[in-house]
């Protein structure tokens, strides 16, 4: 079997966005990381290989993105994966995004294709299922947990106020959240140097229009500031809930 | 022309989630002079589905599919995509949750539609097509236009209020062809959390970060959630540790909520903690540390020692409960 997972390189968490002309953001500055959704499911992929019982024969990373991204598909081979697709482009939409992957992976057959739910820079949380639908094969959203069993692959899905155990036939694509695997593994010395001569497939783009753009940024309103009660009175914070906030 | 909602049931029943959904939708159908509908999958009794004619929704089609009631990604989708060609759907609407983020992609794809995902307030304009959208984990808000002749939106969560326009829906209950073959997800086994309230629902949340400094001290956190008809809920570092359950981590990587007043003890409130609670109406923090990065994102605050003031609020709350 094959695992193909799709990378998205977003600015670091912590980072403090702010944007040129209100329509760009301003890299300046900004700390490119692999998108925390997506570390967490190489982990699982790598995880699942590094059990010979499964017969992973190989672990892929696939990303959208100009040659500046290259860095970050380094560390996801420095992680572990074996090799990496790079569809040359720059992402202007999900739709966008989805389609270039699926016309990759039309041509490169995967059994198991793993996406974040969540890119954290757009938030969008649909790359994954538009790729399945593109590739018309099935998908199983917010996953938190992947195993294979005598050969079928039994997953976790979260619903709202529970979980349920779902199988299905490969190949699909796997939407994975939190809880898939513990913490993101970290590239060791060995994989760094192992990474620099992995090999990164470069794909030019398939010509297409993406559905939806972003014409402005802004940030958030300015909340209202802190009002301090008295660590002696308590009892004021609630008063206030009830009466000012009107919350309680 | 219409607005077409999917509403989703829990056990036969819609929750207030639901009947946000279908109030945003009658307002965006007003804004575009057409009519809303919804369209339940699944076994709903009458009585719950004219509940949605009270916000607004002028027809309820009702898919009554025994095959249906589980979700299949695939089969949803066929359903859903043959009902808003029928209806010709210019917006469709999905909540913001599990199964609404399962669908909403697939839709689009199947739709040729552009997605607005999380959104929290009607669109900003119709001609263009645009909506204002959280990006950046709530660090920035973008001014998003949807170009496809389709759009789907997904409404976040306690972010619109219920607005009544009373109206009688009429129901039409239909069974739909499924091709053979087509749902491929089996589902092996569903453990459902009962008897609390889901953090997801909640309009009241308390929750506890390292500042609670052991897993013993959480008595009167949960008491104070009790007495409020609270959730409670936790930072990542108390959820790994294993002092609370999973289910109960909120901020990025977590669950994001969006509650009437979030209670954050002993939380400094890192970005990605924040992140998951930006959108509660308000924070009350309780930190030892004034300068906490908390405290530059609640509304009210102590600068104390949760140990102290816990006990002194569940009293305070008890005083007014028994009023
Ligand atoms: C990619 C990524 C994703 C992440 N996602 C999340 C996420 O989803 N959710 C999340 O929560 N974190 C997340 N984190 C972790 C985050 O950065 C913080 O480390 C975490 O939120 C800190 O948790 P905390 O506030 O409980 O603990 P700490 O940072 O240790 O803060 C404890 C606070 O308690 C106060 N305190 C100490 N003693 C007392 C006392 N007696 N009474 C009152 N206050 C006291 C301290 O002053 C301090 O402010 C993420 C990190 C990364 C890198």
């Amino acid at each position: 079997m094959k695992i193909v997972v799709c990378i998205s390189h977003v600015p670091d968490t912590t980072t403090k966005v702010k944007f040129v002309n209100d329509n760009k953001l301003d890299e300046t500055g900004i700390q490119w990381i692999i998108n925390p959704w997506d570390e967490l499911s190489l982990t699982r992929a790598l995880e699942l290989k590094d059990d010979p019982a499964n017969g992973i024969e190989k672990v892929t990373v696939a990303h959208v993105g100009p040659v500046g991204a290259e860095p970050t598909i380094r560390k996801a081979l420095a992680i572990g994966a074996d090799d990496a697709i790079r569809i040359n482009a720059t992402s202007s939409d999900a739709y966008y995004v989805a389609a270039q992957l699926a016309e990759v992976l039309k041509n490169n057959p995967f059994d198991i294709i793993l996406c974040g739910i969540e890119s954290s820079d757009f938030n969008g949380s649909t790359v994954g299922g538009m790729l399945a639908e593109f590739l018309g094969i099935p998908s199983v959203s917010s996953v938190s947990s992947l195993n294979l069993v005598n050969g079928e692959v039994i997953l976790t899905r979260e619903i709202d106020g529970g979980k349920e155990t779902v199988a299905i036939p490969v190949p699909f694509v796997a939407i994975v959240q939190k809880g898939i695997t513990k913490e993101p593994r970290i590239p060791s010395m060995r994989g760094i140097m192992m990474a620099r001569t992995k090999p990164i497939l470069v794909s030019e783009p398939v010509s297409l229009d993406a559905l939806t753009e972003v014409v402005q940024y802004e940030m958030p309103k300015p909340r209202a500031a802190c009002k301090f009660v008295n660590p002696e009175n308590p009892a004021e914070l609630i008063t206030l809930l009830q009466n000012e906030a009107k919350v309680i | 022309m219409s607005v077409l909602t999917f509403v989703e049931n829990w056990d036969g029943k819609f929750k207030k989630l639901t009947f946000e959904l279908v109030s945003y939708a009658s307002k965006v159908a007003e804004m575009m002079n057409t009519t809303a509908i919804a369209l339940s999958i699944g076994n709903v009794q009458p009585e719950e589905l004219e509940k949605l004619g009270k916000y607004g929704v002028k027809k309820i089609i009702h898919i009554a599919n025994e095959e249906l009631l589980a979700l299949d990604n695939q089969a949803y989708t066929s359903v859903i995509t043959e009902l808003a060609v029928k209806e010709g759907a210019t917006v469709l609407l999905l909540a913001n949750n599990n199964t609404g983020k399962a669908l909403a992609p697939r839709l689009s794809v199947r739709l040729k539609a552009g997605v607005g995902s999380g959104v929290s307030q009607l669109p900003l304009s119709i001609d263009p097509f645009m909506v204002y959208k959280k990006v950046y984990s709530g660090r920035a808000f973008a001014h998003l236009t949807i170009k496809s002749p389709v759009r789907i939106l997904t409404l976040a969560q306690n972010s619109f209020e219920l607005i009544e326009t009373p109206n009688d829906a009429a129901i039409e209950t239909i069974t739909v062809q499924l091709e053979n073959g087509l749902i491929k997800t089996v589902v092996k086994d569903v453990q459902k959390q009962t008897g609390k309230i889901l953090l997801t629902d909640a309009e009241i949340v308390v929750s506890g970060g390292r500042g609670m400094k052991s897993p013993d001290n959480w008595g009167p956190l949960v008491e104070l959630a009790d007495l409020l008809g609270a959730a409670t809920a936790c930072s990542r570092p108390v959820s790994d540790e294993g002092w609370r359950p999973h289910e109960e981590h909120t901020g990025q990587t977590g669950k994001i909520i969006a509650p009437n007043l979030y209670f954050a003890i002993g939380i400094s409130g890192a970005t990605q903690h924040i992140a998951g609670v930006s959108a509660s109406k308000f924070i009350v923090a309780v930190n030892t540390d004034k300068d906490a990065p908390v405290f530059e994102a609640a509304q009210y605050g102590i600068v104390g020692d949760a140990a102290k003031i816990l006990p002194q609020l569940v009293e305070a709350v008890r005083e007014i409960k028994s009023k």
